[in-house]
């Protein structure tokens, strides 16, 4: 406690500067190097476009998260635009200054490499679960093929992949965007992980329920999202909670194909002959924004099972 | 739950699976049409790009760290800025691709860079194998020792019986075996794998000495808690020349990569500093040497492919090889490492660069 709080320094600008005014925990470095742990390399003069998307992406979470929001139907159909709106502020183009992807960095990485892949996991998820599941031989091999493909390498390699094999493969001179093919790779990786969690809740669903819907006289998509789904995903929250808890952790990994995350700034950060030394410091910090993340999520799972709760407790 | 894909026996009809396989081949061959398109060469993508890609570490103190407000900095770094500058105009027109041990050679290959200078020591099989050209020598590192000063050790040949902490499976740990056994003493190794964990060996006095490149001693020596107490002893008993590195097969971009390095360290030894290279550039001197150098006489630049003012605008950008050695490694850095063999060969060092004419 003495050595966080009460015997620390929090202004300074080096590692001399700080242990000249406290024996403790030098927090200067996070001070100092706040912008570069938050917006990464992104130009200053552009950060409002950072931060208007966070607020949009407020605005947007609070209706699909919570039901007790005004508006919400409307909320929800304008949620919609949200991916391709931020998608412009960030990049820019279209009368904004084209910002180039590698200049992203720190939490905002994290949270457009994170939110990416949930937002675009569970859906594809969704879709190969059913996939494997389906009596069409085609789309069961494929699902099953890519399920089990992916879950068969560690996302390790196959960002490593994205980040070098791919340009040998493409024709010199044609360039894909990395964090773009980061983005590939992620989500295809959670969604694969995410369609086996589905799959198990598909599988809870008694036989009784698929025939019950036939007898309505439902045909397979109304069945599946009026009936089956629901039911099914409200099994596998945990579990699909999990998977995105880990994905979101997982982003720290880029820092193998040399994107920044807020792990790979504090590296870069420790490397400044200024601050060289205070890795505790720069850790803990990461570490705490990584657990406000995770744990929020983990929260989040249990208030939305106790509000779907509607079985007799067990 | 594969006996249903056994089971299954409607086949496609000729017609959509002739469809597909035309299609199939459609994409095959526009990407095939991509690739013969020629590569310009590295020089014309970087002028058309108006920004050269350069490989630098994501984080090593001194040679490559970003400051707070996002620019990078460092002794790699300003290489990367003083070719930028040579070939674009500006020191500022650089994107700096931070890469880690294991995929800069990779990114250097695979095209994300133009060049690399990410204190990477040239050796035989990298260069051969690895497929790369190397640059000049832009720092000479050699493996040296890092000991407490309370030991009242002053040179490495005192230190036997001494526990040594070395990283498992590198170099250094074969150097370090060879110089022991060529002085006839014994030490006791204690295993690391990374350099943190040698360092926190080192702190609880798990050893007495750590050994690695003298270079990464200086950063961590920083590091420690109480960095006066220790100290650096002066034998460096390997050979690790640090330099930067292009692809093979490009030779005019290599050889631009080449004068850039060997003009920042011919501006030290005419004394061509970034303040007073504005005035010497503006009309020919009495020297030709420095007026060749200065683009004020002769076609240097021309012959690179570059303006005339290549090493002029290097210099501006960046300032000489003893300023740029001040800046991030020098004795008012926190790293405070000495030229050594660093230093001009006037000056006692073996840095010689060939002649500019």
């Amino acid at each position: 406690m003495d050595w966080l709080f009460l015997d620390a320094a929090f202004t300074g600008g080096s590692r001399d500067e700080c242990s000249a005014k406290a024996g403790g925990a030098c927090w200067a470095v996070i001070g100092e190097r706040l912008n570069l742990f938050t917006y990464g390399f992104y130009p200053a003069a552009e950060r409002w476009r950072v931060n208007l998307s966070l607020v949009l992406l407020i605005f947007t979470l609070f209706p699909i998260l919570f039901e007790k929001v005004p508006y919400r139907k409307y909320a929800l159909h304008i949620a919609v635009a949200f991916p391709f709106v931020t998608a412009w502020l960030l990049v820019g183009g279209l009368g904004l200054t084209p910002v180039e992807t590698d200049q992203f960095g720190g939490f905002m990485l994290t949270l457009v490499i994170g939110i990416t892949g949930i937002g675009f996991s569970l859906p594809i998820g969704i879709l190969l679960a059913l996939g494997r599941q389906s009596k069409l031989p085609a789309i069961q091999i494929f699902s099953i093929g890519f399920i089990e493909f992916i879950r068969g390498v560690p996302l390790i390699t196959l960002l490593f992949v994205a980040s070098t094999m791919l340009n040998y493969f493409l024709p010199p001179g044609v360039t894909f965007d990395l964090l773009l093919r980061v983005l590939i790779m992620v989500t295809l990786f959670a969604s694969a992980y995410m369609a086996e969690v589905i799959r198990g809740g598909l599988q809870a669903i008694p036989k009784g329920q698929f025939e019950a819907a036939d007898s309505m006289g439902l045909h397979y998509w109304s069945a599946m999202r009026l009936i089956v789904l629901p039911q099914a995903m409200k099994i596998s929250i945990p579990g699909i909670v999990n998977t995105f808890i880990g994905l979101y952790k997982d982003t720290t990994l880029v820092i193998i194909i040399g994107l920044l995350d807020p792990l790979g700034i504090g590296r870069a950060s420790l490397a400044d002959t200024k601050w060289t030394g205070l890795s505790t410091e720069v850790y803990l910090f990461v570490a705490i924004f990584f657990f406000i993340s995770c744990f929020g999520m983990a929260r989040y799972s249990q208030h939305l099972e106790n509000k779907l709760e509607t079985d007799h407790k067990r | 739950m594969f006996d249903s894909v056994l089971k299954f026996k409607r086949p496609y009809s000729k017609e959509v699976l002739g469809m597909r396989v035309t299609n199939f081949l459609v994409i095959i061959a526009v990407l095939f049409s991509f690739t013969v398109m020629a590569d310009a060469g590295t020089l014309e993508n970087v002028k058309a790009r108006g920004k050269l890609n350069c490989i630098v570490s994501s984080g090593l103190a001194g040679f490559a760290s970003p400051d707070e407000k996002g620019n990078w900095q460092g002794f790699d770094v300003d290489f990367c800025r003083a070719v930028a500058a040579a070939v674009l105009g500006s020191g500022d027109k650089v994107k700096f691709v931070p890469t880690t041990n294991k995929t800069r050679f990779t990114q250097l290959n695979a095209g994300e860079g133009d060049i690399l200078f990410r204190n990477t020591t040239e050796t035989l099989s990298r260069d051969a194998d690895l497929k790369l050209t190397f640059l000049p020598v832009n720092y000479y590192d050699g493996q040296g020792f890092l000991i407490r000063k309370s030991l009242g050790v002053t040179s490495a040949t005192q230190l036997a019986g001494a526990s040594v902490c070395i990283q498992t499976g590198t170099t250094t740990e074969l150097n370090l075996a060879d110089y022991f056994r060529a002085n006839k003493m014994k030490y006791e190794p204690v295993n690391t794998e990374t350099n943190e964990e040698s360092i926190v060996a080192y702190e609880s006095k798990r050893c007495d000495v750590y050994t690695t490149d003298a270079s990464a001693l200086a950063s961590t020596r920083a590091a420690l808690k109480k960095p006066s107490e220790h100290v650096i002893l002066p034998e460096i008993i390997s050979k690790e020349p640090l330099g930067g590195a292009v692809r093979h097969g490009d030779d005019r971009w290599a050889d631009i990569g080449k004068w850039v390095v060997n003009a920042l360290i011919i501006a030290e030894e005419m004394g061509i500093t970034q303040k007073n290279i504005k005035e010497l550039a503006k009309k020919p001197g009495n020297n030709p040497g420095m007026n060749r150098f200065l683009g004020t006489e002769g076609s240097m630049g021309e012959m690179l492919g570059l303006d005339k003012k290549w090493a002029v605008n290097a210099i501006s950008a960046v300032g000489n090889y003893g300023e740029i050695f001040e800046r991030h490694l020098g004795p008012k850095t926190p790293l405070a490492l000495e030229r050594g063999l660093n230093a001009s060969w006037k000056a006692g060092g073996i840095l010689y660069a060939a002649p500019i004419r």
